[in-house]
């Protein structure tokens, strides 16, 4: 049977590739321990279907985690020559290469984001990141930082890149030298959970990752323990000042990833359709839940009406469902207390003015779900041009000339990244120079490569990751 | 609402744009005033549209889709009468065992196989398309071109597939073009007024950059070519799907302008049933599903109708046929 519509038929990835255990404990010291705290539900924000119950750490839980990971500092891995250090990092890479489908399968599952995201970016990368480190490991002495490790440190990941998180802030400590306790967040800690088993298939010693779950009273009690040399935190702006706060006047090393409001930047002399691609891959990819996202569009107002209409066409094929699905491109909102404030948001942008634009998908019955939207007509006075939404929602600005593009682009409290597009080299080297963002990308967003340093300004925090900068956290010459 | 698409017409065209293509300057400064294209942003975009998974029911439908867009082609100096007839003949039925597979849109020949193709085909409904303009070079003197073009118009084409003047191209002689093209469309003049369909060869693989590529489409999309068709086959690479991508945005972008619908066509190099499939994909999401119709596009192509038919009977069967239970012509 055939119809006159190219409609594209189910394709689900198949879940029978990952094992989900009814409940899971602590990874400490090498082993599953039960928490002596109130254990949680994490479920499928796609469904809303509980997937396991997970146990949370104690103060008691986090001290024997810590304790672990000092004795497996003091006595295994400060010692160990970089080269065999490496050799545990390349099969670490290589495992996860190995087991990625089901990585990438669980991580949908748990998190809501496209399988195919999961599949062509998280994964990937993340391995990429052990492999780069893993290079590091025995060349310490060259990285201009020492080679001498700091000791434990306290690692709180977020749940917009669950995996892709925990390796930008695993590998590198471990190449190091340095052991690890990670929380991973409390909506997404099951690929965490499923690396802690990787650790133990790569023969990993004992204490040198510690992977334990809970919210944000376990985060307090692993930033604030003692015996902490590091803290590395990937979040909300709110939680890291509390945090930075927390470490003020100990000796405690922190580097802080935080929110974002990117100015993406389009001139009229840009390649437009890639310029669009370009918006879409900075607002939507993983439902807008990206610290860099290109939230804030800065478009020529020579060229903002056909920009609007290319990309609201665009936005129209975009499809939204069943993060399984390989044909998905928008997946599900990660958490009910997001969507609750993505929503609060975007209704407090149509209060204040802004014409309210959304691309007309079906949202699922169940599970937590808000379409592709742009605000337009958006001015640097509305809260939705200020305040970082961290969901699927665009606001649209317009400026005149390159001057009041960099005004406008900078004019923010946060500094993460920008994008500018434009076919002209010069003008994309003076806005690269003029733009207060950690990241300027040039006719591209969103690529991430383990290579490449990346870290805010101002209120998008310090230190930086990835790169031969990221070794600078992690080693005592790197202050 | 998008304006409902019509056909291009010479003058409809001609007219909207007689500003523009009244002088080489006024053209050169249009089509260099067109938004660039980025190649990276553009290669990977059409590597991301080429994992779509297209399963089931959509397969189904995508096969017999392509199936029915395949301008089946021979255009060898060793075409025989003989071998024409066969291919036509499989044009109209492409899997004799099984009578719901769809015919082919056309079969492509040289001008010289023109009156055998249509002796076979009669009014199947499936079309004799024939290069002319000194295919594949187009290095021939312009009254040379016309003639070729008159002579398979006569011999009963239903479809004329030109090639553009590349070295007039690439020097910038872009009037030159423009005016070969709007030649050539008078030249697909029938005597009872109608007039055969005109595609109109860029041969990317010579242009190279996509820039050229979406200059060129402006270009013949302005003097009036009912197709735009990437290449001859005879040069390397030959389709690929980001030039493809850059021909469908701009057929989108000139029907937005126009109102007018302008067809599609890739050929050479697609011969595999999942390659084809992508190529759906690209015009369903780029150009839209208006253009998924064998009157807007088509694949030039020869090998591919064998695997094209290989998976469709694997999707009624459930199993494989090696080659030899597909007819070779």
């Amino acid at each position: 049977m055939t119809s006159n519509v190219f409609e594209y038929a189910p394709a689900p990835e198949s879940r029978s590739i990952v094992d989900i255990k009814p409940s899971y404990g602590l990874f400490v010291d090498g082993e599953f321990v039960d928490g002596h705290g109130t254990s949680f539900k994490t479920i499928s924000p796609a469904t809303e279907e509980v997937l396991s119950e997970v146990a949370e750490a104690d103060q008691a839980d986090v001290d024997l985690a810590v304790k672990a990971a000092r004795r497996a500092h003091t006595r295994v891995w400060s010692r160990m020559p970089g080269r065999e250090r490496a050799k545990y990092l390349y099969r670490i890479a290589r495992i996860i290469q190995e087991r990625g489908r089901e990585l990438a399968v669980l991580e949908s599952i748990d998190n809501g984001k496209p399988i195919k995201e999961s599949r062509d970016v998280d994964v990937p990368v993340a391995a990429a990141h052990f492999f780069y480190y893993a290079g590091w490991a025995d060349k310490l002495e060259y990285s201009g930082y020492g080679d001498r490790s700091l000791g434990v440190a306290a690692q709180v990941i977020p749940w917009n890149f669950p995996l892709l998180m925990l390796a930008w802030k695993i590998a590198p400590a471990l190449a190091c030298g340095n052991t690890v306790v990670l929380k991973p967040a409390e909506t997404t800690p099951l690929t965490a959970l499923l690396f802690a088993e990787i650790c133990q298939q790569a023969d990993l010693p004992p204490g040198v990752v510690n992977i334990i779950t809970g919210a944000g009273a376990t985060g307090q009690a692993l930033v604030g323990h003692a015996d902490v040399d590091k803290v590395a935190f990937t979040g909300s702006t709110e939680v890291g000042k509390a945090i930075a706060r927390a470490v003020a006047g100990t000796d405690k090393r922190v580097t802080l990833e935080l929110g974002g409001k990117a100015a993406n930047i389009v001139f009229d002399d840009a390649p437009l359709d890639q310029a669009i691609e370009g918006i879409v891959d900075g607002i939507f990819f993983n439902q807008g839940h990206v610290c860099c996202a290109g939230s804030r569009l800065l478009v020529q107002e020579s060229v903002a009406e056909d920009v609007l209409d290319r990309l609201k066409r665009r936005m129209a094929t975009l499809r939204l469902g069943d993060p399984l699905d390989k044909n998905t491109d928008v997946g599900a909102i990660n958490s009910a207390e997001q969507l609750a404030r993505i929503r609060e948001l975007s209704d407090i942008g149509e209060a204040e003015g802004a014409g309210r634009w959304s691309a007309p998908c079906e949202l699922p019955a169940h599970g937590f779900w808000f379409p592709p939207t742009i605000f337009t007509g958006v001015t640097q006075a509305h809260r939705i041009a200020r305040e970082e939404v961290f969901g699927p929602v665009l606001s649209v600005l317009t400026f005149r000339t390159p001057a009041e593009a960099i005004e406008k682009a900078n004019n923010t409290p946060y500094g993460l990244s920008a994008g500018v597009w434009t076919d002209k080299g010069s003008l994309i080297l003076k806005m690269a120079g003029s733009l207060r963002a950690g990241v300027v990308w040039a006719n591209t967003f969103n690529k991430f490569d383990p290579t490449s340093p990346f870290g805010g300004y101002k209120e998008s925090g310090y230190g930086r990751e990835g790169g031969r900068h990221g070794l600078a956290g992690y080693l005592k010459g790197g202050e | 609402m998008p304006p409902s698409p019509t056909t291009a017409t010479a003058e409809g065209a001609a007219g909207q744009f007689s500003d523009v293509t009244r002088s080489d300057a006024s053209l050169r400064g249009f089509l260099h005033g067109l938004p660039g294209v980025d190649q990276v942003g553009a290669d990977a975009r059409a590597a991301a549209l080429g994992t779509r998974s297209i399963k089931t029911t959509a397969k189904a439908y995508a096969l017999d889709l392509a199936i029915r867009m395949v301008d089946l082609t021979t255009l060898e100096g060793q075409d025989t009468h003989g071998k024409v007839r066969a291919l036509a003949a499989k044009a109209m039925r492409p899997d004799p065992s099984d009578p719901t597979c769809p015919a082919t849109a056309a079969v492509c020949v040289y001008p010289d196989m023109v009156a055998t193709a249509k002796e076979v085909l009669g009014d199947s409904g499936v079309h004799v398309a024939a290069v002319a303009t000194a295919f594949p070079s187009g290095r021939a003197a312009l009254d040379i071109k016309l003639a070729d073009t008159r002579d398979a118009v006569e011999a009963g084409a239903d479809e004329i597939d030109m090639v553009i003047d590349r070295g007039a191209f690439l020097s910038g002689r872009y009037l030159q073009v423009f005016e070969e093209i709007v030649a050539v469309r008078e030249a697909c003049a029938r005597p009872d007024g109608s007039s055969a369909h005109l595609k109109v060869i860029f041969e990317t693989g010579e242009l190279q950059t996509y820039d050229n590529v979406r200059r060129a489409s402006w270009l013949a999309m302005m003097a009036g070519g009912h197709f735009i068709k990437t290449s001859t086959g005879k040069v390397q690479p030959a389709a690929t799907l980001p030039v493809t991508m850059v021909m469908l945005q701009a057929v989108r972008d000139f029907r937005e302008t126009t109102g007018q619908m302008v067809g599609v066509k890739p050929a050479g190099g697609i011969r595999t049933a999942k390659d084809a499939i992508k190529y759906l994909v690209l015009v369903n999401e780029v150009a839209g599903p208006d253009w998924l119709d064998p009157d807007w596009f088509r694949f030039g192509a020869s090998t591919l109708l064998n695997e094209l038919l290989m998976q469709r009977t694997k999707m009624t069967t459930g199993r494989y046929s090696g080659p030899d239970y597909f007819t070779l012509d």
